[in-house]
């Protein structure tokens, strides 16, 4: 009987480090609580060290992104006419956008509680949302929900969800405007620059 | 035959007034953006908006969130959270969610009493969970489109349909009719403050997150109105 448990045991910590057959709402459970553990013991993070923010969210979060899917997205109909070497840089500029913007976030989390709402989904599914709340003080429950995607490396997410906002669908307007005005290099230059000041500032 | 002339002459009056106001917004309009005909005139208003919050409203806010102690603003949020529950019911009871609406008065009774005057949270403990809605919301709940985006003065991002909420929310409101008016005034000022106060978080990823500041807000706000007219489950829109 123990030696069954322990293999029990043995096959749930090897599941974990597989994460490809992690089902998806465990997933985003389990990178939630792990992130929010470290930011709630670390006075660094909470008082705004960007760097160490953004190297808990490349180890922690980052592996479990689709960041070429959301580029994609993003660009619409208008980035069909992209070259691969565009995308490819698109693509860069966009996650380090992303990573930023998420890392901030997180620095200014303090001790709120997140719930994770029922989830349930078809064996043969590959496309979920994962609903999370953020409770906050004197008001409703912030919404935060991730979209995920199956493919070859697993579950990973596409979009998220902040009280009903679409990161993918608001970057999808600024983008098309940029598009509009400058072309696909001049969305890359916009990027980059915003990419550039924003590095400056964090030294 | 004398009233048709008059008709006539109202009609065409009111078209010459209507295309000359469509005019003035549609001399300072840009590239069509289909959500944002008067795109011109909001970036100008938005600009307005942040040169007052940044001169004013953003640094009173920044120095109350500085020297309250956070269970004071908790309880000030509460405070006014309680009060704006009242006409969440309302509306609720408008849109044909009665399960809702008798939760929000429930809200009410609960935190007014043992929550003292509003000041804590007792109900949200209890399970009575806090909803948002607002007259703009019932509109929308009705089938009444959005109507274009709008950037008002102070206010903020609005849609057509919104502002008419909007003015519905205000005469409703009950601390904007509180007779004594130092008493309004501060309460108002009060209200106002608290809630900059606690958009400050939100600021800071905005900065991060946003390549075009307006573009940002007015999506974002656009979506969000979305979402809450359906309350969070609004029909996906396809992305591809």
């Amino acid at each position: 009987m123990k030696r069954l448990i322990g293999l029990f045991a043995a096959l749930l910590f090897s599941v974990n480090v597989v994460a490809s057959d992690v089902a998806p709402d465990v997933l985003v459970k389990n990178v939630t609580n792990e992130v929010l553990d470290i930011v709630r013991k670390d006075k660094d993070i909470q008082a705004g060290n960007t760097k160490k923010t953004l190297e808990l969210v490349e180890a922690k979060v980052l592996p479990h992104f689709n960041f070429q899917r959301m580029t994609q997205l993003a660009l619409g109909r208008e980035g069909r006419q992209a070259t691969p070497e565009q995308l490819r840089v698109l693509t860069g500029e966009f996650r380090d956008l992303l990573v930023r913007t998420y890392s901030k976030a997180l620095t200014e989390f303090r001790d709120q509680e997140i719930s994770f709402r029922p989830f349930k989904m078809a064996a043969t599914e590959t496309d979920v949302k994962v609903r999370t709340e953020i409770k906050q003080t004197g008001g409703k429950p912030a919404q935060l929900d991730y979209y995920l995607e199956k493919n070859a490396a697993g579950w990973k997410v596409y979009d998220i969800e902040v009280g009903g906002i679409s990161l993918v669908t608001n970057y999808r307007s600024t983008f098309a405007q940029e598009i509009r005005a400058g072309g696909i290099d001049g969305l890359i230059r916009s990027l980059q620059e915003k990419n550039q000041t924003a590095a400056a500032k964090a030294k | 035959m004398a009233t048709n002339s008059k008709r006539t002459g109202t009609r065409v009056r009111s078209a010459v007034l209507t295309v000359a106001l469509l005019g003035m917004l549609g001399g300072c309009a840009t590239s069509g953006n289909p959500k944002d005909p008067i795109e011109g005139f909001n970036r100008a208003m938005y600009g307005f908006n942040e040169a007052v919050d940044t001169v004013l409203i953003k640094p009173v806010a920044k120095g109350y969130d500085a020297v309250l102690p956070t269970p004071v603003r908790t309880g000030v949020t509460n405070f006014f959270g309680n009060i704006a529950d009242l006409f969440i019911g309302v509306n609720n009871l408008f849109q044909g969610k009665p399960d809702q609406a008798a939760s929000d008065l429930g809200r009410v009774l609960i935190n007014s009493t043992i929550g003292i005057l509003g000041l804590f949270d007792v109900a949200t403990e209890a399970g009575l969970e806090k909803h948002e809605e607002d007259f703009g919301q019932t509109f929308g709940r009705w089938g009444v489109g959005n109507g274009a985006y709008v950037v008002l003065p102070i206010f903020g991002p609005r849609t057509v349909r919104d502002t008419v909420g909007l003015v519905l929310d205000m005469a409703a409101d009950p601390v904007a009719n509180v007779s004594s008016v130092p008493t309004r005034n501060t309460l108002l000022g009060l209200r106002l403050v608290d809630a900059r106060a606690d958009l400050l978080p939100a600021d800071k990823v905005i900065e991060e997150a946003a390549l075009d500041k307006y573009s940002y807000v007015r999506d974002g706000y656009l979506q969000r109105r979305r979402n809450l007219v359906h309350d969070g489950n609004p029909p996906r829109e396809l992305l591809d």
